[in-house]
């Protein structure tokens, strides 16, 4: 017995030990799936002496909500695109820093310091930017495919092979591109006929999925496949003929961000992982992986050619794309009505 | 023997005289915290208003039943009709959950026939083969289907390579991919309760019918499935269930092109609707029906045991 309570006991004092010796050096992150190499967390890990733990999401929605349901507190860093900092600035759920904080402030491209969600950088970092639009299988599609009738009003060889994004904001705000009308309009006519689109469209769409749009593409299950910029590209790495379409009404537009979370358990830690992720170098090895574009300056000695010369990074100068617009409460019930009018 | 018998329970009867409301206390903590709080907590939030994207509002409204049983038009302000969205969903599903129910049945029932039928040690390792699969995640086993039953997949590449059909069959995102994917997940839940009752199958019974000239036919029906009813019931219970909450199975086999209960609950809560005293109020009448058909079932087998 005495033995039993001399072991435990030790165990105790070795299990509080090492939690105070870890206490100091934690860091929680809150990331998309597959979008940060495993290497620049070792290696922030081993710079910092610091535990990295990451949970991921597969949409803003899903993380706001996980948040929201009491997750708040548990993280210290989330990576939520434009609109949905704002979402999260307007709700309070972000923490401020000052400029000064982050030696590596001044790497932020110019153009990215004063961005409407979040004017100045008070909360946010940018991560990386990149599209929204489609991929077509060119071994089944030679035609012109800079178009979003290619979605919405697919030529008969395509119909019913296209897989479209399981996300609601972005699906809609390419629709709207399609009818030109403003994201988030509060006109009936244009709200019914955004309903009307979507309807049409639905027969020709073999299926709804984010976290499979690239395999589909790549296995060959979708010849169309609505797709972020960088998943293409990997889908194109992987084998897949598919080219990345600019379409002529517009495309989506966006930029993801790191946030500092209010009520960060670890707010040093995550100061200096933000500050990290500024460097030249390491902004690089994100984008080299994920293959999307950063927001940092002087990244370019680091990239490696495939993604300097990817297509699907390079748009062109015209037509441009557009960011995702967080709708008001009144359009964003109609919006609702309109997804499960859809799905239903 | 029968003294012994009477003068133990003497000694439990004192031993634990009046303590029996406190025996039973573990069992209600258990229920009353992983029962009774999570579907109390779902039924107040079902009735509260909604914040917009995400979370409740204290204000206290049927709101969220409203929005399940009227139709107000795009813009919430057409007179309410009846809303049909929802009922079709269920309707769905519940067609889903009964056909995958009836082939669950169909294979369960032969199978947990023929193991009850080995001998001892051969029919454990059946058993035990028919466990095997479930010790990988449902979510690995659900996406595995998915490869197998692609237009590019090795089933279509088979049968093609076998001269079956010319054309590879298109199955991956159609209503008989959610039925496989349902199918396949649930079927050792009909197994092993059919089982169960099957092993406890006196076989003198078959022959003294068989003596008494009853068909093989005529046996099944009047003396075997009487007998293992109970485990069949038991059976389509666990099957059909879960099938009618499945979400894995729609998403991802079914290409999530239309709602089931599971994934409009699930989009309440992770999709841009946020709404989670809808979500809430879907899963009460969810609950409730279930628990409609198990008090009906419950009642009948009160009866027959009576009767």
């Amino acid at each position: 017995m005495n033995k039993i309570l001399k072991i435990s006991a030790s165990a105790l004092a070795m299990t509080l030990a090492a939690n105070g010796a870890l206490a100091e050096g934690k860091l929680s992150i809150y990331h998309w799936f597959e979008y940060i190499p495993q290497e620049l967390l070792d290696k922030f890990a081993a710079e910092y002496d610091v535990e990295v733990t990451m949970d991921t999401f597969d949409s803003n929605e899903s993380m706001l909500a996980s948040l929201k349901a009491g997750k708040l507190g548990t993280y210290d860093v989330s990576v939520p695109g434009d609109y949905m900092v704002e979402i999260m600035g307007s709700e309070g759920m972000l923490d401020t820093f000052k400029p000064s904080e982050l030696s590596n402030f001044g790497n932020i491209m110019p153009q990215w310091v004063d961005v409407g969600f979040d004017n100045g950088r008070h909360s946010s970092i940018p991560y990386q930017w990149g599209t929204t639009s489609f991929s077509v299988n060119r071994d089944n599609y030679k035609g012109d495919i800079n178009t979003t009738d290619i979605i919405f009003n697919p030529p008969a060889e395509l119909r019913g092979k296209i897989n479209v994004l399981d996300s609601q904001g972005e699906l809609l705000a390419l629709a709207s591109l399609h009818l030109d009308i403003p994201q988030c309009t509060t006109n009936r006519e244009q709200l019914k006929a955004l309903n009307a689109l979507v309807q049409e469209a639905k027969p020709y769409w073999a299926s709804f999925s984010s976290d499979a749009a690239k395999d589909v593409l790549v296995s060959g299950d979708a010849s169309v496949g609505m797709i972020w910029s960088g998943f293409s590209a990997k889908a194109r790495e992987e084998g897949a003929n598919v080219e990345y379409a600019f379409p002529k009404q517009g495309y989506v537009v966006w930029m993801d961000n790191v946030v500092l979370l209010k009520d960060a358990p670890n707010r040093d830690n995550a100061l200096k992982f933000m500050n990290f992720l500024l460097e030249p170098e390491n902004a690089a090895a994100v984008t080299n992986y994920a293959q999307y574009t950063s927001g940092v300056t002087g990244t370019e000695p680091f990239l490696s050619d495939a993604v300097k010369n990817s297509p699907e990074s390079n748009p062109p100068a015209t037509p441009v794309g557009s960011f995702v617009e967080a709708c008001s409460q009144d359009v964003q019930k109609v919006y609702d009505t309109i997804w499960t009018n859809l799905k239903k | 023997m029968a003294g012994g018998m009477v003068k133990s329970e003497n000694t439990n009867t004192s031993t634990y005289a009046g303590l029996g409301g406190w025996l039973i206390l573990p069992t209600w903590l258990v229920i009353g915290f992983f029962l009774l709080l999570p579907v109390g907590i779902m039924l107040i939030y079902s009735f509260l208003t909604k914040e917009f994207r995400g979370g409740v509002i204290w204000d206290f409204t049927f709101a969220a039943y409203d929005q399940f049983f009227f139709d107000r038009g795009l813009f919430g302000d057409d007179p309410a009709k009846i809303e049909w969205t929802y009922i079709k969903i269920f309707w769905r599903s519940i067609w889903q959950a009964g056909i995958a129910t009836i082939f669950c049945l169909i294979i369960g029932f032969p199978t947990a026939w023929f193991i009850a039928t080995r001998t001892g040690s051969n029919r454990s390792i059946w058993l035990f083969l028919i466990t095997i699969p479930y010790w990988v995640n449902l979510l690995i086993r659900t996406i595995s289907m998915k490869f197998l039953i692609r237009d590019t997949g090795p089933l279509n590449e088979w049968l093609m390579s076998m001269g079956v059909i010319s054309e590879p069959i298109h199955m991956i995102n159609t209503n008989f991919a959610v039925q496989l994917g349902l199918f396949y997940s649930y079927l050792p839940f009909m197994v092993l309760p059919i089982y169960a009752s099957v092993e406890r199958y006196n076989f003198a019974l078959s022959e003294a019918a068989a003596d008494l000239y009853a068909s093989r036919l005529t046996t099944l029906r009047q003396i075997i499935l009487p007998t293992v009813k109970p485990g069949i019931i038991a059976g389509c219970i666990l099957v059909f269930v879960p099938s009618l909450g499945a979400f894995l199975a729609p998403d991802l086999l079914g290409g999530a092109k239309t709602f089931m209960i599971g994934s409009l609950i699930e989009e309440q809560f992770k999709g841009n609707a946020g709404n989670w005293p809808f979500g809430a109020a879907v899963s009460m009448i969810l609950l409730s029906l279930v628990l409609i058909v198990l008090t009906y079932y419950a009642r009948q087998q009160s009866k027959a045991e009576q009767g």
